[in-house]
């Protein structure tokens, strides 16, 4: 909302337009965001019924996946030796770096100050935990005898033994199992106040009941607000240095090993970068069709569409430069398996993937330097639909490409998925769809409180203060 | 009305405000008439208005300290114990007391625990879960508290509380509307 003329934004009316539509109030917000999950349950939008559908089919499929996986075991699955980690991992990982946009926008653009991330950031949390939970599947499913996972975790029993502290894995436990616990804990603190507003708002004396035990008794004091506003920003403080670690543990799952291609000091910074990278895509990939369904142009503007095309192309640019330090640090180690690796990546049995890789996550993303790219929401849908695409074949390059072809070619093996690795994957995204559609349905997709922050008689109120 | 002092029928007395600004002039004027039991409620923070009812000394930040160095204590002492005394193993040579691969653990331990203290110091400062509290006995404060309103409370603790002259004092601020919170 910002009127004062600024000379680097001054030509893009984009970065100047408001972060909410003019002409609401605390009232307006509030009511237009908790219609959505204040309709009576038979004005369901067909939509939603359908998307449910779709998901809730996936799901079931996935059930059939998993039910065959544990009745038959893991060699339903592509991977052997030498590609001991196909498919399952893959997913993991692109599942996992999904959810960090989510903490991105909720904690680090908080700790900022940017208020633009208001309007996104409950969408983006719900989508990390959603994420988190697919991800999570892949580890315990992969483990064989998917009833022993407590063996990770330090609990005395009868094996009377503790895990191995010294190895990645155990850290991918801890840092994972943390990360899904904080990242609910960051999710249900922030959606207090706004469930204490549909118990008050809501019409169903039912629903009434179930959002004021969920709002736990939240009154809006300004006591309330004193410790809260505390929590909220302890929390980011947390949640930040937290998604760093995680994803930095997830790359040492590689990079401790001594796998060419993996064994590199690259990997921690660059699979960050990747996973907001891929994160803000997500985001786009949903937020872009849900805007016009559920009429949220006004709190969801171009603004917000035109900073995270933005922050792609950062995050797609550090990308880019981890690819180019991966073949340099390979010819600069002098070391023949690693520049084998790099060869082999090229001209190798894997080169399509590599290639498509190339294509989808450096040089489709270089179109949103172009203003006309970044303010189309179709070539956005299409170019995030790329990214979502290009990272999901980084992981694959990273793992099979490696492993494939390590350092005796006798022990040389070509991998492929197989149609349950594919199942077990599409059924994971009906898991997330369906999550996300209830979510949407149920509890307030937009944040209300802090979207009446936004409103011109709150920000008056604000002042100049900080 | 017969023992007011041992359980009294008033929590409070509520004023509504159409505005943030009327909010902070009325805690202005609460403030300068001598009430000290004063909460204020509203749809959003307002920093200005925490500012007013001095509240900003939560004690969140030590407790979530706290919890962290515990979690971090915790997890590194855990790790030494069970990898050099409880089951010495030899993993490739290395020393039993391998600290820096204890790391990892050791931070999301403290993450851990100071994220789970954060959100349960929050609730347990704020006296949550509670699902039922006076305040909403009022009919315009279930309606409104959540969405436009901003709301004073002289709560009946208040040394120079007085039903009546609480209300006509909260009546000149020119408020929407002036209700007595019933315990």
């Amino acid at each position: 909302m910002s009127t004062t003329y600024d000379g680097a934004r001054g030509a893009d009316p984009i970065a100047q337009a408001p972060v909410l539509a003019p002409g609401h109030t605390p009232a307006s917000v509030t009511e237009r965001i908790s219609e959505v999950v204040t309709t009576k349950l038979t004005k369901t939008p067909k939509w939603w019924l359908l998307g449910l559908a779709i998901g809730f089919g996936l799901l079931n499929l996935f059930l059939l996946a998993v039910t065959n996986l544990f009745m038959t075991g893991i060699g339903i699955w592509g991977n052997n030796v030498p590609v001991g980690w196909g498919w399952d991992i893959v997913c993991f990982v692109w599942w996992i770096g999904i959810g960090h946009a989510g903490t991105l926008i909720s904690a680090i653009l908080l700790l900022l100050r940017q208020s633009w991330r208001n309007s996104i950031n409950r969408f983006a949390e719900a989508m990390t935990v959603f994420a988190v939970a697919c991800a999570g599947m892949y580890p315990i499913l992969h483990l064989g005898r998917p009833w022993l996972p407590y063996w990770l975790l330090p609990v005395p029993g009868t094996l009377n033994m503790w895990p191995n502290f010294r190895s990645p894995l155990i850290w991918d436990v801890f840092a994972v199992s943390t990360y899904a616990t904080i990242s609910i804990v960051f999710w249900y603190v922030g959606m207090l106040p706004d469930l204490a507003t549909l118990r008050d708002h809501a019409k169903a004396k039912f629903a009434r009941f179930a959002y004021g035990m969920a709002a736990l008794g939240w009154r809006n004091s300004a006591r309330h607000w004193a410790n809260y506003e505390a929590a909220s920003l302890l929390l980011a403080g947390l949640s930040t240095p937290l998604v760093l670690s995680v994803h930095s543990i997830v790359s040492f799952d590689f990079s401790v090993g001594i796998v060419p291609g993996w064994h590199t000091t690259v990997f921690p910074p660059y699979f960050v970068a990747g996973a907001v990278f891929a994160g803000f895509a997500m985001v786009l990939t949903l937020v872009l069709p849900l805007r016009p369904l559920f009429k949220l142009k006004d709190f969801i503007t171009d603004r917000h569409l035109q900073n995270m095309a933005k922050v792609m192309l950062t995050t797609g640019l550090i990308v880019a430069y981890g690819y180019v330090l991966e073949i340099w640090a390979a010819f600069y180690s002098g070391n023949e398996f690693e520049i084998f690796m790099v060869l082999n990546r090229f001209t190798g049995p894997y080169a399509v993937q590599y290639w498509l890789l190339i294509l989808c996550n450096i040089l489709v993303p270089q179109l949103l330097w172009f203003r006309q790219v970044r303010s189309n929401v179709w070539a956005l849908w299409v170019i995030a639909m790329f990214i979502n695409v290009g990272m999901w074949l980084e992981r694959f390059v990273i793992i099979v490409v490696s492993l494939s072809r390590d350092y005796v070619p006798s022990n040389w093996a070509m991998y492929h998925g197989t149609k349950w690795d594919m199942a077990v994957f599409a059924g994971t995204i009906g898991l997330f769809l369906t999550l996300l559609l209830l979510f949407l349905r149920f509890l307030p997709a937009l944040n209300m409180f802090e979207m009446r922050v936004l409103t011109p008689e709150a920000t008056k109120a604000h002042g100049e203060e900080k | 009305m017969h023992e007011p002092h041992t359980e009294p029928l008033l929590h409070g007395v509520m004023a509504e405000f159409r505005t943030p600004e009327a909010l902070l002039e009325a805690i202005g004027a609460a403030k300068a008439a001598g009430f000290t039991k004063l909460d204020a409620y509203t749809p959003y923070p307002i920093e200005k208005v925490l500012d007013a009812l001095d509240l900003h000394h939560s004690k969140l930040p030590l407790l979530v300290l706290g919890a962290s160095i515990v979690g971090a204590v915790g997890v590194f002492g855990f790790a030494y114990w069970a990898s050099a005394i409880d089951y010495p193993l030899n993993i490739g040579g290395r020393p039993l007391n391998s600290w820096p691969a204890f790391i990892p653990a050791t931070f999301e331990g403290a993450i851990f625990h100071g994220g789970l203290a954060a959100a349960l110091g929050m609730l347990l400062l704020n006296g949550l879960p509670r699902p039922n509290h006076p305040v909403f006995n009022v009919q315009r404060f279930v309606e409104h508290a959540s969405k436009d309103g901003y709301f004073l409370v002289v709560e009946s603790d208040d040394p120079k509380f007085d039903g009546p002259s609480v209300r006509r004092f909260l009546e000149s601020l020119a408020p929407v509307e002036v209700n007595e919170v019933e315990n």
